[in-house]
């Protein structure tokens, strides 16, 4: 298939209907709603249905619905507007409704601004509504991933009966790349929901509830265990990551999503240098690539991590490398996108003083 | 499985209710006029003695029976007294966040346009907290009935102030009674989404007597049968009800109480009727 | 008599003694027991020869524990027999 020019946004609604979308419910709010826009012109024409809510608010718990029939759903927002969906998040990790969140993030705290940013790590990985649940984060660098991760998204959530999301940024959301969409036989990949889905009592069955209530304190401890087990089985078998550079590396960075194209190339600027630095991206936000960092944390002598915020993956990185070696943190916030030479001059700062030291 | 007569009584008045060789003679040879749907579960509610609640869903599995949709029925519960719907309402249901079931009901309906849909709400979760999720729900005429339960009370959380508490009405947030200067008026939620032009047929109804028992399943058959063909536009049966607990009276109090003050301020009767304006 | 018979049978372990069917029934048919079941709630019982099987409890109860029977006009009166009978010729004959 012939490659495309498309934004990021479109991209990703366009892989949607590929993969067999059947319901779409959003709200739109800058700088995701391409795809709102997209899906609404596109979506009811190819066999789904598309709704504009009233608010996030209302788009989450109608993806709660639509969802609970087993069908394959999705809601897409930014910063602000995941934190209204926060609730009904929480309600479908716990029911266990397998669904495609996709947060196209925007600078904040508070209303913001409407350039992109990486501020929502810890709401996305970490939870982010209330009680212990969690879900798997894909983080593109791309517009082709921001495509493709549809389709691993919802194979996950199909997999896994659990929500999950991709956490983009507005960049990536706005910048137009040329894209392919891979060959994805929907009905293969169709998971036969219909023993616990909500569609209609089964003739000679008893009622299926989806609800996340369980009023007794030992039923509820037992729904923690078990999603905490699902989760266990997630990071034992979805960990995603990618490394450029990292096999004589002795300076790793560590960047995810837009940022990690900027760590690319400040790593590229670096080895022109003579200087051995190296790139983690994690892909999977949570799981949480772990085990690699810990390996690598044995083979360089320092890292950084370069993140659109004020430090949040950079917590993840150094309960992984567990004080084996220092891990520094380079950032900016509020819709600012950290610059390559910026990167490179950490990385130069590093080698002259690590350097001083050997030789001191 | 409960026994239905003791073995054994000294109890006199339990003669006739209680003999078997009485009920051989005469029951067997009666027929059976009424009896508790078969969909809805055989267990014990957790309502409290003379709560509206139990009566409304049990009207609900008799207009599914009676309309043979069980098979192809979603209700959704609410957050309030009646969370826990779906243990005695046998048709597939899916427990929502507090005042989101008309949002949780569109999801499904516009996937699945087939299914028929009906929400199951208390005052607090359809008109305070999910009044946004209501009235647009009704707005865009999505094709699912309503069923608001107004008891004019919190009953869950302990009889607290619920937007449809009458003026002047004592509750554990309003110990002095309410006053709508300054805890607001109560809510007409069924006169105000009765004028929207998603609204197809928009009622309000109440199971204190027999006869508004009877009534009110009328009304439910009548909204169910609309989305059965397909109307354009949403159904909304509001039940008054009442809240002995809340209201710390005994049910037969409360039942007077809803003749004397409450049918006053919330009239029963039909606010939308198809073809009518 | 042309009044018409009727019985009711109660659930009575799944009674909650809220009084509601005693007040609806026209023909005062009901009462409340001195007794109390495994709840602890006084259940309403039948104590009139009365009923017409009307099911106004029935409505009103909220445990729907109530099953209501009423005798058909047939079978009270007479006639209701020799049609029984010829009835049951008719399916000898076929």
């Amino acid at each position: 298939m012939a490659k495309k020019l498309m934004k990021g946004n479109e991209a990703l609604a366009e892989a949607a209907i590929r993969a067999g979308v059947k319901g779409y419910f959003g709200y739109p709010i800058t700088p995701q709603s391409e795809l709102l826009e997209y899906l609404s012109r596109e979506l009811p024409q190819r066999g789904g249905a598309f709704l504009q809510a009233e608010s996030e608010v209302a788009a989450i718990n109608m993806v709660y619905g639509a969802a609970g029939v087993g069908e394959r759903v999705m809601t897409s927002t930014s910063s602000p507007g995941f934190s209204l969906m926060q609730e009904g998040i929480s309600y479908i990790a716990c029911a266990e409704l397998p669904c495609l969140l996709v947060n196209v993030m925007r600078g904040g705290p508070g209303l913001g601004t409407i350039q992109p940013s990486q501020g929502d790590y810890f709401q996305a990985v970490k939870g982010g509504g209330h009680g212990d649940y969690k879900l798997p984060v894909l983080a593109p660098n791309s517009v082709q991933e921001m495509a493709e991760f549809v389709y691993d998204g919802f194979d996950l959530a199909d997999k896994y009966r659990n929500p999950v999301l991709i956490l983009s940024d507005g960049a990536l959301g706005q910048m137009m790349e040329a894209v392919e969409f891979p060959d994805y036989d929907v009905e293969a990949h169709k998971v036969d929901h219909s023993d616990w889905a909500t569609r209609g009592r089964r003739k000679g069955h008893d009622h299926n509830v989806i609800t996340s209530l369980y009023i007794q304190p030992d039923k509820m401890e037992l729904i923690n265990q078990h999603l905490q087990e699902k989760y266990r089985l997630i990071e034992a078998n979805e960990v995603r990551f990618e490394s450029i550079m990292t096999e004589d590396a002795d300076y790793l960075l560590v960047a995810f999503g837009l940022s990690s194209r900027v760590a690319h190339k400040s790593v590229e600027m670096a080895r022109e240098k003579g200087l051995k630095a190296g790139l983690l991206r994690p892909i999977t936000l949570f799981p949480f690539p772990s085990e690699i960092l810990s390996q690598l944390a044995d083979q360089v002598s320092g890292m950084l991590v370069v993140e659109m915020n004020t430090g949040q993956m950079v917590e993840d990185v150094r309960l992984a490398v567990s004080g084996k070696v220092p891990v520094q943190f380079y950032g900016r916030q509020g819709g600012m996108i950290p610059q390559p030479d910026a990167i490179l001059h950490e990385i130069e700062k590093y080698y002259e003083e690590h350097f001083a030291a050997e030789v001191n | 499985m409960t026994q239905l007569f003791p073995e054994k009584t000294d109890d006199p008045y339990l003669y006739l209710a209680g003999d078997e060789s009485y009920k051989c003679e005469l029951i067997e040879e009666m027929n059976q006029v009424w009896r508790r749907p078969d969909s809805l579960i055989d267990t014990p509610m957790h309502y409290c003695p003379g709560c509206g609640h139990s009566i409304a869903h049990r009207l609900l599995m008799e207009v599914v029976e009676e309309l043979d949709i069980v098979e192809r029925t979603v209700g959704i519960a609410p957050v309030g007294c009646a969370v826990f719907a779906y243990n005695y309402l046998n048709v597939d249901m899916q427990e929502a966040a507090h005042g989101r079931a008309p949002a949780v009901a569109t999801g499904i309906k516009r996937v699945l346009p087939d299914r028929i849909l009906f929400t199951y709400q208390g005052d607090g979760d359809l008109a305070a907290i999910g009044t946004a999720e209501t009235i647009h729900a009704v707005n865009r005429g999505e094709k699912i009935v309503i069923v608001f339960i107004n008891n004019g009370i919190y009953g869950m959380t302990g009889g607290q102030m619920a937007p449809t508490t009458l003026a002047g009405a004592k509750t554990s947030t309003t110990i002095f009674g309410r006053d709508p200067s300054v805890h607001g008026h109560p809510l007409r939620i069924a006169e105000m989404i009765a004028p929207l032009p998603g609204a197809y047929y928009v009622t309000r109804q109440a199971v204190n007597t027999a006869n508004h028992v009877r009534k009110t399943k009328k009304a439910l058959l009548k909204a169910f049968q609309y989305q059965i063909d397909n109307v354009d536009g949403t159904c909304f049966v509001e039940i008054v009800s009442n809240c002995p607990s809340g209201w710390k009276m005994t049910p037969l109090e409360s039942n007077e109480l809803l003749e004397d003050e409450i049918f006053q301020f919330y009239k029963l009767g039909d606010l939308k009727l198809p073809g009518k304006e | 008599m042309a009044k018409i018979h009727g019985h009711i049978s109660i659930n009575i372990e799944n009674c909650k003694g809220c009084e509601l069917c005693t007040n609806e029934c026209p023909q005062e048919s009901l009462k409340m027991s001195d007794n109390i079941n495994k709840k602890g709630y006084h259940y309403a019982v039948l104590v009139e020869d009365n009923c017409t099987g009307c099911t106004n409890c029935a409505m009103v109860c909220p445990e729907a524990i109530i099953t209501v029977y009423r005798q058909t006009k047939q079978k009270r009166q007479p006639v209701a027999v020799i049609s029984n009978v010829t009835e049951n010729l008719n399916i000898n004959i076929d």
